[in-house]
């Protein structure tokens, strides 16, 4: 499994795909923070990160997708899947390594994000004036999405051998359990029946829930069944190509 | 046994890509398998590899069963796929200490030295997988299938694609394997099968139609004799040849006289005792040698027509 790992995380250093999701994901986060006129902090007037939170899912939405595109779907058009899947290792641990390979991808874009967090701090007026544990907990809210969009993500570049019809498929699974349940909820016809229980089938609902800085099991759990969910979907296709 | 494959059948819809397939390899053997495009070769390979699962039966490496315990049977078996799959956007060295990797070996960087002086890698070794010639990436392919140093070696049409004198090459690495491993190639080139291995399998339409000794194969077609002589004046009388046991046709064709016989015993001699009695000057005598190639090609006519 840490093979796999490190051969993945090697490809993306090695390539221009790594620099360029870390440089798309800071420059599209940074001029929605710092410089457009109707969402920058510095007009704002309140020492918040709330900006960051609300842009990244967006960002993510489609530079997740275009990470994952080519976890699967490059290895069966060029057959490299059948060199990986017969040595002598398990569908399970190609699955995680090249999981946790993306996943980590997306956390290198993240990192940098701290620095807003540092400059806003020192922003403040007085400087240190910024509720912290909402954005520990915002972190922590968004990395478990990007977690969850790295599974839908590789599942979708498993079906099919076509990198396109993976971005695609993967990019629409992604804003459509993040934001079209929320949506759903609202139609007339759901109203005061089955709204609240729509709501809480999307990402967003646990995604804000925890960006409040409340660590609610609940949410947790949510996270962590979608991704299981979308591993073992993903580890189902691998096996198809047995049959 | 290091190889044993059980009535073994692969069903695609209502195809049978392979067909009640069973044969037995031991150490030390090449065994070339033969058979026409789409007669299931690769899919037979693919399930002996655990790529794919058969529809029924099972098949043993070296003890261990591809349904009970896949990863053992992988951990025995070097595999080749055709058409060789590599990541093309690796080093040569790199890629081989990946795959050293994924196999756990000790001393990964002692083997994949040894793996690409082997291989004939050295110049090569620090250069794109991409950037490679098809010769070369065919011996990354070979050396990464070889790197755990298996007791069977699956090789899916090692030489296609390859110049003559790569193909010289690859084929010397093959024989020098087949010393000690069990070495089961495909091909399409009947020469090679020849030139290197011991024993052949012919399928067609999934089945198994002939599993032989290489030297035993010829015997499969009727066991005909057919010399060619050439004398300093061809034009003598031929009633004298035809007397020789075992003689059944002499023609006079302008490639030189054709003597069919079915005689089981070699009939040069008698040929030759002949001329002589006769008074003749023999310039040029040969005997057509039955090659693969016309076994293959009339054992898989006979089972299409069938």
């Amino acid at each position: 499994m840490l093979s796999i790992y490190w051969k993945e995380v090697n490809s993306f250093f090695s390539s221009l795909i790594a620099y360029m999701v870390i440089a798309v994901f800071l420059i599209m986060t940074g001029l929605f923070m710092w410089v457009f006129t109707e969402t920058n902090i510095l007009d704002y007037n309140y020492a918040t990160l709330e900006q960051l939170f609300s842009i990244a899912p967006l960002v993510f939405l489609f530079l997740i997708p275009a990470v994952t595109m080519s976890t699967f779907a490059e290895e069966n058009q060029k057959g490299t899947i059948e060199f990986l899947s017969t040595k002598p290792i398990t569908d399970f641990q190609i699955v995680m390594g090249k999981y946790l390979a993306n996943f980590t991808l997306v956390l290198f874009a993240l990192l940098p994000t701290l620095i807003y967090y540092y400059s806003v701090h020192a922003l403040g007026s007085p400087p240190g004036n910024l509720d912290s544990g909402g954005i520990l907990g915002s972190y922590i809210g968004l990395t478990l999405l990007a977690a969850v969009f790295v599974a839908i993500g590789m599942w979708s570049s498993s079906i099919t051998n076509n990198q396109i019809v993976a971005f695609i498929v993967g990019a629409f699974l992604c804003f459509f359990f993040h934001w079209a349940f929320s949506f759903l909820a609202k139609l007339p016809i759901f109203t005061g029946s089955l709204d609240s229980f729509i709501n809480k089938l999307g990402i967003n609902y646990h995604y804000s829930s925890i960006s409040r800085g409340v660590l609610d099991t609940r949410d947790i759990v949510y996270f962590i069944s979608m991704i299981t969910v979308f591993m073992l979907a993903t580890l189902t296709s691998l096996s198809w190509r047995k049959a | 046994m290091s190889l044993s494959v059980q009535s073994i059948t692969k069903e695609y819809g209502t195809q049978k890509a392979v067909n009640d397939l069973s044969f037995n390899v031991s150490g030390g053997t090449i065994m070339g398998f033969l058979g026409p495009n789409g007669a299931g070769k690769s899919t037979t390979m693919k399930m002996v590899s655990c790529y794919i699962s058969p529809t029924s039966g099972t098949a043993e490496v070296c003890g261990y069963d591809i349904h009970k315990n896949p990863l053992d049977v992988r951990k025995h078996i070097g595999y080749l796929p055709e058409n060789n799959p590599l990541y093309l956007d690796m080093y040569v060295k790199e890629y081989l200490q990946f795959v050293a990797g994924i196999h756990r070996i000790n001393k990964k960087a002692n083997r994949v030295s040894d793996l690409i002086e082997m291989t004939g890698l050295g110049k090569e070794q620090h250069k794109l997988i991409g950037a490679l010639s098809k010769g070369y990436r065919q011996r990354v392919g070979l050396a990464q299938a070889m790197i755990h140093n298996p007791e069977v070696l699956i090789l899916d049409e090692p030489t296609s694609g390859l110049d003559m004198n790569q193909l010289v090459d690859i084929r010397n690495l093959i024989t020098e394997l087949g010393k000690e491993k069990t070495v089961i190639l495909s091909t399409h080139i009947m020469q090679e099968v020849q030139a290197m291995c011991d024993r052949v399998i012919i399928i067609n339409n999934g089945s198994l139609i002939a599993d032989d000794p290489i030297e035993k194969l010829a015997d499969r077609i009727s066991g005909e004799q057919i010399i060619t002589i050439n004398l300093l004046n061809n034009d003598v009388s031929l009633a004298v040849l035809e007397n020789i046991p075992g003689v059944t046709q002499v023609k006079n064709t302008k490639d030189g006289i054709v003597i069919s016989s079915d005689a089981k015993s070699d009939i040069r001699k008698n040929v030759f005792e002949q001329a002589v009695a006769s008074g003749w000057v023999i310039i040029e005598m040969k005997k057509e040698e039955i090659s693969v190639e016309d076994v293959f090609q009339k054992l898989t006519k006979e089972t299409t027509n069938a």
